[in-house]
């Protein structure tokens, strides 16, 4: 194992060439596009054997050639974010009900109007009920490793779903980290071929992504379902065998930290946790039982995880980076549902860093002691917001 | 004839696409991967558990169809497969000239070695003829009616050989369901060129147009014997092959029988469409060198 300081998108580009892909195809969006230059690059140096790149001519087409080709039997990757991912969005529904596991990396980005190239969880959000797996990693060692775990976990015979990677975009695509690079021999012994049972082929000529008329069509939802809750079990036992393999436990669906004996939990999602950890263990330090609940998948949902960390919990502090308009944050919306009838806690959210918008420590603190003191209502919040004047005309 | 498209599928009695289709199919022996836009090709065949397909058969999305074989494609040569068959589109006009012009244009332009073949229809068929970019003009459509202001569509037929050979692809043509034995021929020349391949097959609808069923292989040599729809064939960019008609007929003969384009022979400006369609016909005529 190598140790060197690498940009985040190198980190995950040299993970996906560890893993072999068949066909690589996509199109560059910022903050993205240097996973696939990365790709590209150790392409035309010959570094990927027989893999096929392609440059599509939208990132709807990029997800549609992989379509074709995952079903011929191919490892595909792609990467987008953003307005990449929503114009993908039609045919990633389309992949995850013909069950084909593409592994993609989400360079996490906001949405637009108003256009904005910086990091904020919308984009991944848009795509929540699509029937695609979402891991969201903290730091950049944790997406060089997620990406082997992703193919691992998708293509498992009783998973075939596609996977979506989602990192910050800029925070952790573009941030300078020390990783633990990987071994092509440690990712071989983890990682076997990919090698369908199902697939286009002459030798066994077969129709996928048929019509279904009403008599059978919700039968394909259901088992889209039970796959996605049969992942949470997968999931965590590639997760066990990775920290057994490597040594780097990164937790199971949720990871914790000083939920022991916690009243208050801090939940969040991505890049932001780290700085969420420090607060709260400064807090530590000052006597306050508060405690760190980071998701890692957010679907399929671990809703008998968090069911079991926030029994004896008295308020759950959530940081949203993404806004379902019209309703509230969308972590504690199904964190929420998860708690009904399980835990009293009161539950408070706050959207913070929309569009890349700094998030200071001293924010993280404040809207921790706000609830902590009972200064704040439950609910839904934004914060880190300017004194403006809204008009309506 | 082995089945690889088998009977019992869904088309309507008298519909053209099983023609095209099969044709194309026994021309490849059956040695091939079929990608299918939604459209009604699709709906026909490709119902849950009763699939007519006797090859490798795949629906995405209605606009995607060129990506998903480009897909394929590069799947198949990474896996060093390609020995087991060509990859082939059956597309909509729709499919192809409108919502999946952006995936066709891609896939042409990195030259997969795809044959793409448009079973033009000149209209949204599978949900009750709706205008397409290939419907031609003066048709009645649903969303182009024929009213007491207009005469049906406005506008032109798109014209997708041009587009396939501005993209400089190395075989492009043109076809009819009146003449398979001329569309076994130019699938099998088709393949033997290395790269992205367009045939654009015209294929009459029953319903659309409003035909009898018995008469559809007669209004589709009506539209190759008025120049209407004219039969060529491109290899790299050059016209190698025309099929000559020998009296050519004036374009009311192919209107008169059609209710799309009955409309026309009374509306106020019926007889300016006619006569449009005409010069259509005499300048494809003169373009290809069509009269014998």
């Amino acid at each position: 194992m190598v140790r060197k300081v690498v940009r985040g998108f190198y980190a995950v580009a040299y993970a996906v060439k560890l893993c072999k892909p068949a066909v690589i195809c996509a199109y560059p969006i910022t903050p993205q596009t240097e996973i696939v230059e990365n790709l590209a690059a150790m392409y035309a140096n010959g570094e990927l054997g027989n893999c096929r790149y392609i440059t599509a001519e939208s990132e709807f087409g990029a997800a549609s050639i992989l379509v074709g080709a995952s079903a011929t039997g191919a490892r595909t990757f792609t990467a987008t974010c953003s307005q990449g991912l929503i114009l993908m969005s039609e045919v990633l529904w389309n992949a995850a009900g013909m069950r084909l596991p593409i592994v993609m990396v989400i360079a996490n980005r906001a949405l637009s109007a108003p256009l904005s190239i910086w990091n904020d969880h919308q984009d991944s959000m848009a795509m929540r009920d699509a029937g695609v797996i979402q891991v969201y990693v903290e730091n950049n060692q944790e997406a060089h490793d997620m990406i082997p775990q992703a193919y691992k976990i998708a293509e498992n015979r009783s998973v075939m779903l596609p996977f979506m990677v989602c990192m910050d975009g800029y925070k952790l695509t573009h941030a300078y980290e020390p990783v633990d690079l990987l071994e092509q021999e440690t990712v071989d012994n983890f990682l076997p071929p990919y090698d369908p049972p199902i697939k286009l082929t002459t030798k066994d000529p077969l129709t996928f992504g048929c019509y279904a008329p009403p008599h059978c069509y919700m039968e394909f939802r259901v088992v889209m379902q039970r796959a996605m809750m049969r992942a949470k079990k997968v999931m965590e036992d590639v997760f066990k065998e990775w920290a057994e393999l490597t040594g780097r436990n990164w937790g199971g669906l949720i990871a914790t930290d000083y939920m022991d004996d916690a009243e208050i939990a801090v939940v969040a999602m991505g890049s932001v946790v780290g700085l969420i950890r420090e607060v709260v263990e400064e807090m530590r330090k000052e006597g306050k039982k508060v405690g760190l609940v980071k998701i890692r998948s957010f679907r399929p949902f671990p809703t008998e995880d968090l069911r079991k960390v926030m029994k004896d919990v008295e308020k759950i502090v959530v940081f949203e980076r993404a806004v379902s308009f019209g309703h509230e944050g969308p972590v504690a919306i199904d964190l929420k549902s998860a708690l009904f009838g399980h835990c009293n806690a009161k539950v408070y959210s706050f959207a913070v860093g929309l569009g890349g918008r700094d998030i200071p420590k001293d924010l993280i603190r404040r809207c921790i002691n706000n609830v902590i003191e009972g200064k704040v209502d439950e609910g839904f919040h934004f914060e880190g917001v300017k004194e403006f004047e809204e008009v309506i005309i | 004839m082995k089945f690889f498209f088998s009977s019992g599928h869904g088309a309507c009695p008298g519909c053209s696409l099983p023609i095209a289709v099969k044709n194309v199919l026994y021309a490849l022996e059956g040695k091939c991967f079929v990608v299918n836009p939604t459209g009604c090709l699709e709906i026909i065949s490709s119902q849950y558990d009763r699939s007519a397909w006797g090859v490798p058969y795949i629906h995405s999305l209605f606009e995607n169809a060129a990506a998903v074989a480009a897909g394929i494609e590069a799947a198949l040569k990474a896996l060093k497969r390609e020995d087991e068959g060509h990859v082939v589109v059956f597309a909509g006009d729709g499919a192809t000239a409108d919502i999946g012009v952006g995936c066709l244009s891609g896939m042409f332009d990195r030259n997969h070695d795809v044959l793409y073949i448009c079973l033009d229809n000149e209209a949204y068929q599978n949900t009750g003829n709706q205008q397409s970019g290939l419907t031609p003009p003066g048709s009645n459509t649903t969303t182009t009616p024929a009213g007491k202001l207009l005469p049906g569509k406005v506008g032109k037929k798109k014209d997708m050989v041009a587009f396939a050979l501005a993209h400089g692809v190395p075989y492009v043509a043109t076809a009819s369901v009146a003449y398979p034995t001329d569309i076994r021929r130019k699938v099998k020349r088709a393949v033997e060129f290395e790269g992205s391949k367009y045939i654009q097959i015209h294929c009459p609808c029953v319903t659309g147009w409003g035909i009898n069923s018995n008469e559809t292989i007669k209004v589709a040599k009506l539209a190759v014997e008025t120049a209407l729809y004219p039969i060529v064939e491109y290899e790299n960019g050059e016209l190698v092959r025309v099929r000559k008609i020998k009296e050519r007929k004036p374009v009311e003969e192919y209107l008169k029988i059609q209710r799309r384009f009955r409309h026309l022979f009374k509306h106020p400006k019926g007889k300016e469409i006619i006569e449009e369609l005409q010069r259509i016909a005499d300048e494809n005529a003169k373009r290809f060198g069509l009269d014998a």
